[in-house]
């Protein structure tokens, strides 16, 4: 192996402070201070331990909360709103998380809501932590310079065991977004456009670290929003370093630090950002002035272009990614050169890991306020926790939602991956604040747009993709 | 975990780039509690119409490709949701060996923890590859994955490169976490150590 370089990125630091054990051919053992947990992808992990008499080595660093599946609709604590396996998962999850004794957010408890909503919230997830979940949107803690990343279920098992997940180390991609965002452009905007850009393969093999002046203006929800789709650009985890923004956030959290271990650990997280001379295996520049509001036309995420833009024509791609085109826009029911702002669209949803925090909600009411959804549309809010849920309805903003038209839901996944009853029918074409396009992700046959939460709002007053900016 | 042996299978052609784990396995077949059984429901939605019935244009539907042990696929393949299910499904179908110019990061992880080895190769190999899988059911593949190589039916011969450690696992079939239990006492220390270092985590 070539010697340390001294200087190192904020990546290395975390990488560093974590290893518990490293083998000869640079194969390592990471420590991991956060394993979250929800019903979809630890009920075979859970069963694993109980087949082969082990225990989970730090029930006190394991969080569980059921989100995937649970309906957002009123009633739901009664076992008979979920479908017979739905039902079967979540109590999966109950019954696990009693018995191996972690920490447990059942739907009955406000705090309960999308595991990487609640984490943050919670002060669970911290500056300079290892964080791992059963699911790929982990990335979104990476918004707290937490080294964090999606683990599939057999690695759900590994960490419950063993506290540690098998790792070797991924290479350092710098993605910097110089100075500030144009009135109407959101973190959404950038992290599509940044996909947009490096398409949905750019990341693969790097841990992505953003920086610049207009990811350093972000609120801490911005900063989630960013990191919550680097997995979109194929990258095992986005990092954002700490600074006085995030210690604001975290300060005062149920499970942040206090006293004189607040002061501990500020000083060692502030020590948690990239040395100016350190080593960046790939770097990737984008004028934050230069983004506009963006939406998908396709079924991947890279499918992303400005409002304004036309829905592009297969020809004008290379190589597999022809047929690919050609195979979404059949599927998305659209004609190469039709104005992005003519497509019509029947469903809005606003919520998600990557869109359902207070301050998405926010503006999204921004936009609706003494507006009304146009007629025949669907439109709903899913708050991304109870306590979101909560607060919007402190501040008034449930009142604008619904005075304009929009469902009020409770908190979940719901139309993200629609495995509640919350989905697309056939054909159905949504205007959404998630992160997935794929065909059949909101529902089979259903027609998913990537948008930011104001761009959804102003796409459920016209029932079509909307510029934003003249709504503003 | 069974051992993985060298082999000579069916390849399956699936040149479509950005392949997700949403279409190797759609949500609605998450909600099992099992490891087992999901073979039939692999790329449930472009393998069977509405009613179930078998769409007969889909490569795996083919009476060619019903056998088939080899994926070679487009670029990007397992990319999306980190869900163990999707190669969880591929191997209980029988897969045993999927080809493509790159890999989602999660789902090439999984590929390892299910005794599935995913093979990177450049471009033109892979074009080659997909070309053998075309001619159907006679072509058949060569993996070995001790020389770190793959043959087409005419002979011709790519070498690939795969982890040491995971290499080792999956021809031994040795579970992660027993081997990791091993290195409990590395654990130990570091725990203590980091509680001195962080004791706020
Ligand atoms: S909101 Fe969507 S992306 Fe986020 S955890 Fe839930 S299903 Fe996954």
């Amino acid at each position: 192996m070539s010697p340390k370089p001294s200087a190192k990125t904020l990546y290395d630091k975390i990488w560093d402070a974590h290893v518990a054990h490293e083998a000869d051919d640079g194969t390592c053992l990471l420590y991991i201070d956060r394993h979250l947990v929800h019903e979809v992808t630890s009920p075979q992990a859970f069963e694993g331990l109980r087949m082969s008499n082990r225990k989970v080595r730090a029930p006190e660093k394991t969080i569980a909360v059921p989100d995937h599946n649970v309906p957002t609709t009123m009633g739901r604590e009664n076992p008979a709103s979920m479908t017979e396996e739905s039902r079967i998962q979540v109590e999966a999850l109950d019954k696990n998380a009693r018995e191996f004794g972690v920490h447990y957010y059942p739907v009955s408890d406000i705090r309960q809501g999308i595991v990487h909503i609640v984490g943050p919230e919670q002060g669970w997830t911290l500056p300079g932590m290892t964080v791992v979940c059963g699911d790929s949107h982990t990335a979104t803690h990476g918004a707290f310079g937490a080294l964090a990343h999606g683990i599939g279920t057999s690695e759900v098992e590994h960490v419950l065991a063993t506290q540690t997940l098998i790792q070797k180390k991924s290479k350092n991609m710098k993605v910097e977004i110089t100075g500030q965002l144009r009135p109407g452009v959101t973190a959404k905007d950038i992290t599509l456009s940044v996909i947009g850009a490096t398409g949905t393969a750019g990341g693969t093999g790097y841990v992505i670290e953003y920086c610049g002046e207009a990811i350093r203006s972000l609120s801490m929800e911005g900063r989630m929003t960013v990191c919550n789709m680097a997995i979109e650009g194929g990258a095992r985890a986005g990092l954002i370093a700490p600074d006085e923004t995030t210690y604001a956030y975290v300060k005062g959290r149920p499970h942040a630090p206090k006293g004189a271990q607040w002061e501990a650990a500020m000083d060692w997280w502030k020590t948690l950002y990239s040395d100016d001379d350190a080593h960046w295996d790939k770097v990737v520049t984008i004028r934050g002035e230069d983004i506009e509001p963006v939406v998908t036309w396709g079924t991947s995420p890279e499918d992303v272009l400005p409002i304004s833009a036309l829905v592009p024509s297969p020809d004008q791609f290379k190589g597999g990614k022809v047929d690919a085109v050609k195979r979404s826009l059949d599927y998305m029911g659209l004609t190469a050169g039709q104005k992005l702002t003519d497509i019509e669209i029947d469903t809005v949803f606003i919520g998600s890991c990557t869109n359902g925090r207070i301050e998405d909600l926010r503006a999204a009411a921004a936009i609706l306020k003494g507006k009304k959804v146009k007629d025949g549309m669907r439109a709903m809010v899913v708050p991304g926790s109870g306590l979101v849920r909560a607060q919007a309805e402190e501040e008034g903003l449930a009142q604008i939602f619904q005075d304009a038209g929009f469902e009020w839901r409770l908190a979940g996944c719901s139309m993200c991956l629609a495995m509640n009853p919350d989905q697309l029918a056939e054909g159905e074409r949504c205007a959404s604040t998630s992160n997935r396009n794929f065909e059949g992700r909101q529902g089979y046959k259903g027609r998913t747009h990537l948008v930011s939460p104001a761009m959804a709002a102003a796409a459920a007053v016209t029932g079509k993709l909307t510029d934003v900016r003249e709504m503003m | 975990m069974d051992k993985f042996e060298n082999f000579s299978g069916i390849a399956a052609p699936m040149p479509l780039v950005n392949i997700d784990t949403d279409m190797i396995i759609p949500k609605v077949f998450l909600k099992t509690i099992k490891r087992s059984g999901l073979g039939v429901n692999l790329f449930d939605e472009m393998r069977y119409d509405r009613q179930g019935n078998e769409i007969p244009d889909f490569v795996l539907n083919k009476p060619a490709y019903r056998d088939a042990q080899i994926l070679i696929a487009g670029d990007n393949f397992g990319c999306g949701s980190s869900r163990e299910h999707a190669p969880w499904a591929l191997a209980d179908f029988g897969i045993k060996v999927i080809v493509s110019t790159s890999f989602a990061d999660i789902f090439y992880n999984n590929c390892f923890k299910n005794g599935m080895l995913p093979v990177v190769l450049p471009q033109e190999q892979v074009d080659v590859l997909m070309k053998d899988a075309e001619k159907g059911a006679n072509a058949r593949i060569d993996v070995n994955l001790e020389a770190q190589t793959i043959t087409t039916s005419d002979g011709e011969t790519f070498s690939f490169e795969v982890d040491s450690f995971k290499k080792h696992c999956l021809l031994e079939g040795l579970d992660d976490i027993g081997l990791t239990l091993e290195k409990a006492a590395s654990i130990d220390t570091f725990e203590a150590q980091a509680a001195q270092a962080r004791p706020w985590v």
